[in-house]
């Protein structure tokens, strides 16, 4: 799915990386804990988060992911931003509960990584 | 020796952590590509700085990459790590409510720089502070 999609199904806001949007992914991982995203060896994959900060951003660029969800309406800083688009990183903002980002991207066939 | 690199980190500040990794992946893109291998060294390179950040006072980082394998030391001035064996066990954390804040502290760390490395060595003092030792090897590329 690409990313555009995505946006549209969660009703987000693209706040950094408009011009990646139409980049495919198609699994996903939901965790406030860094620790965890920095266990997995899957590529190419959707980070839904309630941690908005730069750890946050720093953890994606060592784990290869190019696209972030901060949802329950979480704001994402000037300088997240600068970073992620050092690494031609897309950053969606969500209203919505992780919960529901996941269930929501979950029915319209975004796969989990385990 | 193809290419050694020293870098320092502060103690305590996380707006920085991550800032050697990060380095030490642009030079690693340039030189074996997109490989498995990169994201495995950069994963343990960045659990290690966080670990720096969040519980020593200052720490140095030494990396030797060569031809058939990156060596990784990471030698901090800190508390130290009073039973290494009990450190290594999953879920097992001394880390502050901050360092929680992060998203890190979950005592998953040091074991996930294990299962990304190669080799693997931590040795500790008591209120001195803690080296850790890794290299991966380059072999299979």
């Amino acid at each position: 799915m690409r990313i555009k999609e995505i946006v549209d199904i969660i009703n987000g806001k693209v706040v950094c990386g408009k011009e990646w949007v139409d980049t495919e992914v198609q699994k996903g991982f939901a965790s406030d804990l860094m620790s965890d995203v920095l266990t997995l060896d899957t590529d190419n994959i959707l980070l839904i988060t309630g941690l908005a900060n730069l750890q946050a951003i720093r953890t994606a660029e060592m784990s290869d992911i190019k696209c972030i969800i901060f949802a329950r309406n979480k704001k994402v800083s000037r300088e997240m931003i600068e970073l992620a688009a050092e690494n031609q990183m897309v950053l969606i903002e969500c209203a919505c509960s992780v919960f529901k980002t996941a269930g929501e991207l979950y029915k319209a066939g975004i796969k989990p990584v385990f | 020796m193809v290419m050694h690199f020293e870098y320092d980190i502060e103690g305590g500040d996380f707006s920085k952590a991550g800032n050697v990794s990060s380095l030490l992946k642009k030079t690693l893109k340039q030189l074996v590509g997109n490989h498995k291998i990169v994201k495995r060294i950069v994963v343990s390179m960045y659990e290690a700085e966080v670990n720096v950040v969040a519980h020593a006072y200052s720490g140095k980082v030494i990396i030797d990459i060569d031809t058939d394998k990156i060596s990784i030391q990471v030698k901090d001035k800190g508390p130290g790590i009073e039973d290494i064996e009990q450190a290594m066990q999953d879920g097992y954390s001394t880390a502050s409510e901050k360092v929680r804040e992060m998203g890190f502290g979950a005592g998953m760390g040091l074991s996930n720089i294990k299962n990304n490395s190669d080799e693997f060595e931590l040795t500790s003092k008591l209120g001195e502070g803690t080296e850790l030792k890794i290299v991966a090897y380059l072999k299979n590329l």
